[in-house]
């Protein structure tokens, strides 16, 4: 899986918790919570969107990790063949 | 046209998906009707057969107006439905987050032309956007009225509320500090155990302890009602929700005393996605009997809410965080949430309301029971 295919994994899981997002306008290195308005119910269902995409299990400990693009893009690059 | 909570004072006939002579039952739905927070899925409460349909789609009409009669299971059969004309020919339900519905409204968008791309088939800001393109190199634009209009309703159905509320409910407000360290050592342990879709956020074992809660102060469970506490032996837990691009919406989840914790998270996950998609049922803006507010993720210490009439409680979590906290003479690093309750002194009395917020506390030191 390239880097590629995981910037667009994670866009298409953005937008399909808040579909008003504008992915032009994400900022890779500020948190999603904040730049995005995002609570915790959206922000579970921003990782099962990636897990259902991509076929990875994340652990809840990880959970920090996805909290920015640049952050998620680093960790799935990482645990996704 | 049935009441969907205090704010709610008129709504709009969208669709109705039975016709005179249909059998219908406890539950089912039977028609669409849009309001101030998006459109609502209604309910029969009863069994029995349509007589008749009384408000024609496209048509506003007050809370309290009769939309059908339906007479008892064993009534005679009614004549057959009269034709309808091609004027009356229902449209297509529409979903869309209140984000899209306002873009639309601002760019004159008809969002009952469009494919929804999200959620459910939800149109999002995206397909507006899109549509608005199209549409602005063949048409002029529309007068933005709809959307800011709705927004507006939207403001000024919750101003009323909230307004009610301060003038007739007699508030009293108590705080707890509740530490929360059990809570979330087992529900990390759970999460662990857990397949990624069944995992619990600390807010599911909040509304299941208030919701326990209530069995031992029952006056805070119920409705203020022609001057007297009718009070519920069902706990239906309204939830505030807030929909993305501005404003609340509080459906309830049936019965959540006696749910476990995974079918009440699959419940509020569900709920969630509904509420921001605008596609609700009746029964969850109507039935609940005491609201829950949570502020705590934006960093909120702690609130105090306002009642949402006629119900005489509502209980406020704010974020938990790490503080100082003394026990047995030593300070100690503590995961503390503070919860408040904002309750109606005509149903029940500051006593009443401390013993509910400790109950809550004492059943949230034992997660695994909950």
């Amino acid at each position: 899986m390239t880097a590629d295919d995981i910037k667009k994994a994670i866009v298409a899981a953005l937008t399909s918790v808040a579909p008003e997002i504008d992915p032009a306008s994400i900022r890779p290195g500020v948190n999603f919570r904040d730049q995005l308005d995002l609570d915790s119910m959206d922000f579970l269902n921003f990782v099962l969107a990636l897990h259902d995409r991509l076929g990875v299990d994340i652990p809840e400990r990880d959970y920090p990790q996805l909290s920015t693009f640049d952050g998620a893009l680093a960790y799935l690059t990482r645990v996704a063949k | 046209m049935p009441s969907l909570g205090a704010d709610m004072e008129a709504g709009t006939l969208v669709k109705w998906l039975k016709k005179a002579g249909d059998t219908v039952k406890h539950g089912d739905i039977i028609a669409v009707v849009d309001t101030d927070k998006g459109a609502i899925e209604i309910e029969v409460f009863e069994d029995g057969v349509i007589d008749k349909l009384q408000v024609d789609v496209g048509q506003k009409v007050p809370v309290g107006t009769v939309l059908a009669v339906i007479g008892g299971a064993s009534s005679p059969a009614v004549p057959s439905p009269p034709p309808v004309s091609a004027a009356r020919e229902q449209p297509a339900r529409t979903l869309a987050s209140p984000a899209a519905r306002k873009l639309a409204a601002d760019r004159g968008v008809d969002l009952a032309l469009l494919r929804g791309t999200g959620p459910q088939g939800a149109i999002t800001h995206e397909d507006v956007e899109r549509a608005a393109g199209a549409t602005a190199q063949t048409t002029a634009t529309a007068p933005a009225r709809q959307g800011v209009d709705r927004a507006t309703a939207m403001r000024t159905a919750v101003a009323a509320a909230m307004a009610k509320s301060k003038r007739e409910i007699p508030h009293y407000y108590l705080s707890s500090t509740i530490d929360m360290g059990a809570a979330l050592a087992w529900l990390n342990t759970e999460n662990e155990k857990r397949a990624m879709p069944e995992r619990l956020l600390p807010v599911v074992l909040l509304i299941k302890a208030v919701a326990v809660a209530l069995h031992e102060v029952p006056e805070l469970n119920g409705f203020w009602t022609n001057g007297a506490l009718q009070q519920s032996s069902a706990m239906h837990v309204g939830c505030a929700i807030s929909l993305r691009g501005g404003g609340l919406i509080a459906p309830g989840i049936h019965d959540a005393d006696r749910k476990d914790l995974t079918t009440l998270m699959r419940d509020l996950r569900d709920l969630t996605a509904r509420a921001r998609t605008g596609s609700l049922r009746s029964s969850e803006l109507a039935d609940s009997t005491i609201t829950i507010t949570n502020l705590g993720e934006r960093g909120v210490d702690s609130t105090f809410g306002i009642i949402y009439p006629p119900q005489v409680a509502l209980v406020a979590f704010g974020r938990i965080a790490e503080r100082p906290w003394v026990t047995s003479g030593k300070i100690e690093v503590r995961s503390l949430l503070t919860a408040t309750l904002s309750a109606d002194h005509r149903a029940s009395d500051g006593h009443r309301g401390g013993l509910f917020l400790d109950a809550i506390s004492r059943l949230l030191q034992t997660p695994e029971t909950l």
